[in-house]
């Protein structure tokens, strides 16, 4: 027994190291990865970030370098108090700030390097620059930030900023202080427009020195440039509307037909995208991002769902010419309005009866009442009617996201019968329970972008390409489903008459008093009615000035629309705007200056308050116009060269 | 010149080539350890794995110089050379160089000697003179007290020198005693101190008392004895209570709060995750690191002079005390596993020889040797690993440092040599 305790104890030991080894190394440890090895430093080099350019080449968005002082505080020696001085007044901050600064770099880490002065002038970088050796424990480290070459667009080009705990931990590519797209094309090509950042991995030892390339740097890689983007986008076109908009609140968004190339994106209210560029950006984002009134992060053009109104007409009277029940000279009375039942949809005094022509152009009610009955009941049931209808007009890219590449979207809404199934219960309810979607009302809403994307297509008599913002990407062809025809299911041969009632609503209807000369515009006015809650009660507020069209009539090069929140009826703002925009478009100069100067000399401003000002208001027609100074238009956009000769 | 040849061959081969594969092992893991970048020369004398290399070199001579003198020589100057080791370990007190806190080095010029690591030699030397001295018999407390002395001696003045983990060693001669005939309420007294403090610190002392008054009832009745041995019964629950007593008190306030954290930590009654986290920021750094870096070699790790904590020197002292991590890291399970059968290996063949030997002097010393070499791979490996409280002590030829290495040879040799020789004992 004696002999053995020895031994034993040996035996058992090595057999508890032997355990113990296998715990740590075979059963508790993870696979290797050298990403996660926190002995090796892992540096990024970051590449140069895409240009963004219009469509006609002009530079929207570039790059410039930017300095932040940075400090390691453990290497920072003692300055004499006028050295002190001299440098805290380089910087711009006063000795407790310094203090304050300093102390709080030292408590995140002695070692390791902060941020002392972010975003440091040009100027004040070239003069600290010679001085910098006096300053031990300091150095300047250079970034990259965009710089807008415009002062328009932003809700077009968006913003970058650095990346949030949830993209880190989703995508693995992002580190904390990495900059990512945030909206705007810099968010929906990201991809494109970062490239790909270069790893070194360094060996460090416990102190974080560096001790020199880990391998000898077999692991590392170069950093892959970004890539140029050139949207299509026209800048002057852009900035002319976004100068119409000023003092309105709306979108108007404008589309190549033959392509499906977004002309111009804008919304209003709008702001610099400057704004969104260096030291202030966090606080003139949390501005922009707190006026819950104006909500200028909102993209009108594209993320508003306003009831299409009266544009949306013309697709009912399309469905009925493809479902054969109706001829173009089918008509129909009208005495200030459609009575069904015990009720009653008013309609303004016109001549009566109208046949399609007469409908269109002088937007008649109770024509397209009768139109919309007449496709319903076509069917045994009037859910039956209803899912042809439905699926009629989904054919034009609405009640459905259009799937494009822009960073935000909505889907619009485009009734069905299982939406009247779900509120009135199958076989409860009638056509007449349907019959606001007749004029565009009732259960339809649509964003500006859908509805210019309805113009195009009739437009095109019967395609449309989805509208989409990227022209050309450094290298590469552009997505294969912006190239795509997309058929609706209207025949060719029903365009005609429409296309020919919306150029009257120009020549003799609604808009005969925003024509343009040596254009053959076609459009149709529209007029939403809405709503708003105050202190819980449904009030009804101004109109909303509507407004699509396209121009020429035929091979059309442009289609618009044209929402101006509160503009009441539809040629008083966005009629006006929309005839600006394709002549300034198709013409470069305006003939129609008496149009321009109503626009800048009139504002809304006034109407948006009333909602918020407590007291009681007046809406429609009892209103006042609010006249303001003209707003100059900037020499650059009076005489462009025309985009289309 | 044949008589030569033939003892030549007695020497323990199998052992001889533990020893060379455990140094050539520890020497490729020192220079993993400490060599920053270019490795010029692997007898660059800047840095440690090019001391080391020389130290090695000088091991062989020493080896040689072990093996040439004759066997008796041992036996009969053991005294002479444990008086010269006292000596040695007393002239610190005057010469002794500061390192690190511990006076233990003499200094010559860049050259420094750690008597401590011969002392251990000489005293296994020592006592194996005094055990197997006709007169002695373990059995009498007298001769047990005096062989204790002669263990003490060494290990208080290192004690003085502020080098505990070195005194600590001096515990491996209880192998040597209970192997020799102590009486067995030495191991179970041990065992039954061992007990009582670790559940004196681990449940207090309440606790502690309680379950040992109703393990000494339970006992009682499971003896089922007519008169049951009460008084002898309640004198050792006395004697418990006074150690528990005193474990606690030891604790709370004679150890240094570093000591105390050490062991509060190995028996988890930190229970605050804050403060283990700023442990392993502080006391705990080293073991963190070193746990760190075993772990990450994972089976078959990450290839020699390849691991990026050895060669971050992550692990502080890695090339002395926590050489183990290096293993751990860059040769993986495989590597590290093998280091440990080796060691076993090495202990259990000493263990064997030791017991073969015809010789009282060479048995005890046999012993002795295995004792050592078994604590300072327990101490050491079981540190590394978490397994047990920091204590800074080497792991026999793999640790940097000259005198560890030599020490340990010596001490090998001796016995390689005495082994050698057991042919020619009647």
């Amino acid at each position: 027994m004696r002999r053995f305790l020895l031994l034993f104890s040996v035996v058992f030991v090595g057999l508890v190291f032997l355990g113990r080894l296998f715990y740590l190394q075979v059963f508790s440890s993870d696979t290797y990865s050298i990403l996660e090895d926190n002995a090796i430093r892992k540096v990024y080099d970051y590449p140069k970030r895409g240009y963004v350019y219009d469509r006609n080449g002009k530079l929207l968005v570039a790059n410039q370098p930017s300095y932040d002082l940075m400090v390691i505080p453990r290497e920072v020696q003692e300055i004499d108090s006028s050295d002190l001085r001299e440098f805290c007044r380089l910087i711009n901050i006063s000795l407790e700030d310094y203090n304050v600064k300093l102390s709080s770099a030292y408590r995140y880490s002695p070692r390791l390097p902060s941020v002392f002065i972010s975003h440091l002038s040009k100027e004040d970088y070239a003069v600290l620059q010679e001085k910098m050796r006096k300053y031990e424990g300091f150095y300047i480290q250079k970034r990259s930030l965009r710089s807008y070459q415009t002062t328009i667009g932003a809700n077009v080009l968006g913003d970058i900023g650095e990346v949030n705990n949830r993209i880190i931990k989703n995508d693995p590519y992002y580190r904390l202080g990495d900059l990512i797209g945030k909206q705007g094309v810099e968010l929906s090509y990201e991809n494109t427009l970062r490239g790909q950042k270069g790893i070194k991995f360094i060996q460090k030892d416990r102190f974080n020195k560096n001790i020199g390339p880990y391998k000898d740097g077999i692991y590392d890689t170069l950093p892959v440039p970004g890539k140029d983007i050139t949207i299509t986008i026209d800048a002057t076109l852009q900035e002319y509307g976004e100068l119409l908009m000023s003092h309105k609140r709306g979108g108007i968004i404008a589309i190549e037909p033959g392509s499906g190339e977004i002309l111009a994106m804008i919304s209003a209210p709008s702001y610099d995208p400057n704004l969104l560029v260096g030291r202030d950006r966090s606080k003139n984002f949390t501005r922009l991002y707190r006026d819950s009134v104006a909500q200028p992060l909102f993209d009108r053009g594209l993320q508003a769902m306003y009831p299409p109104g009266s544009p949306f007409k013309t697709l009912n009277a399309l469905i009925g010419l493809q479902e054969g029940v109706i001829t173009t000279s089918d008509r129909f009375s009208c005495s200030m309005g459609y009575r069904y039942g015990n009720r009653k949809m008013g309609c303004h005094a016109h001549r009566s009866p109208a046949n399609m022509n007469l409908g269109i152009y002088e937007s008649c009610n109770s024509y397209f009442a009768n139109v919309y009955r007449r496709i319903i009941d076509k069917y045994e049931t009037p859910a039956e009617g209803m899912d042809v209808w439905s699926n009629h007009v989904k054919s034009f890219g609405l009640g459905n996201y259009l799937n494009n590449d822009l960073s935000v979207g909505q889907p619009g809404k485009v009734p069905s019968a299982a939406t009247y199934n779900r509120a009135y219960g199958e076989n409860r309810w009638s056509t007449t329970f349907t019959i606001s979607n007749a004029i565009g009302q009732g259960e339809v809403l649509a964003t500006p972008i859908q509805m210019a994307n309805m113009a195009a297509a009739i437009g095109n008599r019967g395609f449309y390409y989805t509208p989409h913002i990227i022209k050309h990407i450094e290298g590469e062809e552009i997505p294969e489903q912006f190239t795509v025809r997309r058929n609706t299911t209207i025949d060719k041969e029903h365009f005609e008459p429409v296309v020919q009632g919306m150029f009257d609503v120009y020549n003799k209807g609604t808009a005969k008093y925003v024509q343009v000369p040596g254009i053959e515009i076609c459009g149709k006015t529209g007029t939403a009615e809405n709503f708003t809650r105050i202190d819980g009660e449904r009030v009804q507020l101004t109109d909303h000035s509507i407004f699509v069209a396209f121009a020429p009539k035929d091979n059309p090069k442009i289609a618009l629309a044209v929402f101006v929140e509160n503009g009441y009826w539809g040629s008083r703002f966005a009629g006006r705007i929309a005839s600006l925009m394709i002549e300034k478009y198709l013409h470069g100069t305006i003939s129609r200056t008496d149009l321009e100067d109503w626009i800048l000399t009139h504002s809304l401003e006034h109407e948006y308050q009333k909602p918020y000002s407590g007291e009681p208001f007046r809406i429609n027609g009892e209103t006042e116009f609010q006249v303001i100074d003209k707003i100059e238009v900037p020499q650059h956009l009076k005489h462009p060269k025309p985009a289309i000769e | 010149m044949n008589r030569q040849l033939d003892r030549s061959y007695r020497f323990d081969w199998p052992l001889i080539l533990l020893y060379l594969v455990l140094v050539l092992f520890g020497w490729l893991n020192i220079l993993s350890a400490s060599h920053s970048g270019e490795i010029s020369s692997y007898f660059d004398l800047t840095q440690p794995y090019g001391k080391q290399a020389v130290f090695i070199i000088l091991a062989v001579v020493l080896i040689a110089i072990t093996l040439s003198l004759e066997a008796k020589f041992y036996e009969r100057f053991a005294s002479i050379i444990y008086l010269l080791s006292i000596l040695s370990l007393l002239g610190l007190f005057l010469f002794g160089k500061n390192v690190n806190g511990a006076t233990s080095w003499y200094g010559f010029g860049s050259i420094t000697i750690q008597p401590s690591e011969f002392a251990k030699f000489a005293t296994g030397l020592a006592v194996a003179k005094y055990i197997s001295d006709l007169e002695t018999d373990l059995s009498t407390v007298k001769d047990q007290l005096r062989t204790i002395a002669i263990v003490l001696l060494p290990a208080v003045l290192i004690l003085l020198q502020n080098d505990a983990g070195s005194t600590l060693v001096y515990g491996a001669f209880f192998f040597v005693l209970y192997r020799e005939g102590i009486q067995q309420i030495y191991l179970i007294a041990i065992l039954a101190i061992a007990m009582i403090g670790i559940l004196t610190l681990k449940f207090g002392i309440t606790i502690t008392m309680v379950s040992l008054v109703i393990l000494t009832i339970v006992v009682n009745l499971y003896l089922r004895k007519r008169k049951p041995p009460v008084i002898p019964s309640i004198v050792l629950l006395l004697i418990s209570f006074v150690l528990s007593f005193g474990i606690s008190f030891f604790y709370t306030s004679v150890l240094k709060p570093h000591q105390q954290d050490r062991i509060s930590l190995w028996l988890r009654l930190e229970k605050d995750p804050d403060k283990i986290e700023q442990m392993k920021q502080t006391i705990l750094y080293n073991l963190n690191e070193s746990e760190k870096a075993i772990s990450s070699g994972g089976l078959t790790g990450k290839g020699f002079l390849e691991g990026t904590r050895t060669t971050g020197k992550f692990v502080p002292e890695q090339h002395t005390d926590y050489i183990f991590s290096t293993v751990g890291e860059e040769w993986g399970f495989v590597g590290s596993a093998l280091v440990v059968v080796l060691f076993v290996l090495l202990i259990a063949r000493i263990v064997v020889l030791a017991e073969s030997q015809k010789s009282q002097f060479s048995r005890v010393y046999g012993y002795c040797v295995a004792s050592i070499f078994f604590v300072h791979f327990l101490i050491n490996v079981g540190m590394v690993m978490g397994l047990i409280p920091t204590v800074g002590i080497p792991l026999p030829f793999f640790s940097y440092g000259g005198s560890a290495l030599w020490g340990f040879t010596i001490l090998l040799f001796v016995f390689i040599k005495l082994d050698s020789n057991k042919i020619n004992e009647w």
